[in-house]
């Protein structure tokens, strides 16, 4: 096992922690959107949903556990990166400009990453950890959604998520090696295309919620 | 052809006496500056005129003042090697500067690279990268039939790409991680794609990055910042290669 507390301990393995974990969230996002599409069908169609998914059982908590494993990695490892990052130039330019290859994105990392932690905090307190025998996961939905700081934040959040997988899809292909001059626009393409699916995707629901009633 | 015309400029240099000491800006008026100039001379003259005002002269590194030898660089209005893009300090000319700008100057800025004095910087850690594992350990003998070793078109193209760096430091510079990997990615890539670099490609990628990592420098975040400012154009694929060679080395 020396080898692979090698990899992960250098620059690099660090960097590949991110992009694969990273990854995963990308892929679970695909399917959270998927799942939450479903609140176009109908009050019915959402909750018919909701059930077959906790109908999994083990399958969902081994899921659950999963993302929550990743999270940490994601989490520890992109903090320990930050701090190394601030570090590594202690005394800061007079004056310094980007020349282009930033983006907002790629600039913002970090402090996008720590506000969807706060959010997924936040969004799992509303509908994760919440009753449901009462009442059913549309109920809590739509009300929650009545409130419109409700609506403002998550769709704030879903800006912020945008924002972050905009730079982060790509990023991921570039550091696990994968980056071909016929490829890598398309993979750019890709990620930006991404970005405005979980922007506009999750964004709009919200608002649709809230105008249902 | 436009002729040269006579600018005149302000400098705000950072200046430093020496390690360890504290850095402060400072103004000049550079005066009667030819457009002809390039960036380097623009220095010598305004340091010939603190020399006779018995001042100390600005220090900043330079050696072949021919774009090839990477010795010098400056981050200049908050970019390194200044505003044109694909070119080193010394090849930027002052036609590419409006009379009466303002030009701040300052020495790269990394963990990594401490500042000897005014813009020198210590670049001992890309030697030290390179002494890790950026050479071939062959006994040379007698040189080989040209054509005993083929080499594609497109690869010797390639290697020469990476080849191109020289070292100069720009990429750390430019960061805002101060990450060295434009660097050691270019020192992995130009001998990974090779014939004669491959039965060390792994060992290499290993030590390479290992010793990158103990000197301070910061983690690659993907910015872009560093092929946007390297002289000598090198792409950010090289980084990707070197991520593949190393995480092959990791984990075969």
């Amino acid at each position: 096992m020396n080898w692979l507390i090698n990899v992960v301990r250098s620059s690099i393995g660090k960097k590949l922690c991110m992009a694969l974990t990273g990854m995963c969230f990308c892929g679970f996002l695909i399917a959270h959107l998927a799942g939450n599409l479903t609140i176009y069908g109908g009050k019915d169609a959402f909750n018919a949903y909701a059930q077959r998914l906790h109908s999994l059982g083990a399958l969902l908590t081994l899921a659950e556990i999963g993302l929550l494993t990743f999270a940490l990695i994601h989490i520890s490892v992109g903090a320990i990166l930050f701090y190394g990052n601030l570090t590594a130039r202690p005394q800061r330019y007079e004056m310094k400009k980007n020349t282009g290859g930033r983006s907002l994105g790629s600039a913002t990392m970090p402090y996008t990453g720590f506000l969807l932690l706060l959010f997924i905090v936040f969004h799992l307190m509303n509908f994760h950890f919440v009753d449901k025998t009462r009442q059913s996961i549309f109920e809590i939905v739509s009300a929650a959604f009545q409130q419109p700081l409700y609506v403002v934040l998550y769709v704030t959040a879903m800006l912020v998520a945008a924002v972050h997988v905009s730079h982060g899809f790509w990023s991921a292909f570039q550091t696990l090696g994968l980056n071909h001059p016929k490829y890598m626009p398309l993979i750019r393409l890709a990620g930006l295309v991404f970005s405005l699916v979980v922007g506009a995707g999750f964004g709009f629901l919200p608002i649709y919620i809230s105008r249902m009633t | 052809m436009t002729t040269a015309k006579t600018i005149h400029l302000t400098l705000k240099v950072v200046r430093q006496t020496g390690p360890d000491q504290k850095s402060n800006l400072e103004t000049y008026a550079a005066r009667n500056v030819s457009t002809d100039m390039s960036f380097l001379e623009m220095l010598d003259v305004v340091n010939e005129d603190l020399t006779l005002a018995g001042q100390d002269p600005i220090a900043f590194d330079h050696d072949c003042r021919e774009g090839i030898c990477g010795m010098c660089g400056a981050v200049v209005n908050g970019r390194p090697h200044g505003p044109q893009e694909g070119t080193t300090l010394c090849q930027l000319h002052m036609r590419h500067f409006e009379d009466g700008d303002e030009v701040v100057i300052e020495p790269w800025r990394s963990r990594a690279f401490k500042v000897i004095k005014d813009l020198v910087v210590d670049r001992g850690a890309f030697d030290q990268i390179i002494q890790a594992g950026g050479y071939i350990s062959i006994n040379t003998g007698g040189a080989p039939d040209a054509n005993s070793l083929p080499v594609p078109k497109e690869m010797a193209d390639q290697a020469m790409d990476a080849a191109a760096c020289i070292g100069c430091g720009a990429c750390v510079a430019a960061c805002p991680n101060a990450s060295a990997m434009l660097f050691t990615g270019a020192k992995i890539s130009q001998l990974a794609l090779l014939p004669q670099g491959r039965p060390e490609a792994k060992r290499r990628a290993a030590a390479m990055v290992a010793a990158m990592d103990k000197l301070g420098f910061g983690n690659c975040t993907n910015e872009r910042e560093c092929e946007a400012v390297c002289p000598k154009n090198i792409s950010i694929v090289h980084i990707a290669r070197m991520n593949r060679e190393f995480l092959k080395a990791g984990f075969f």
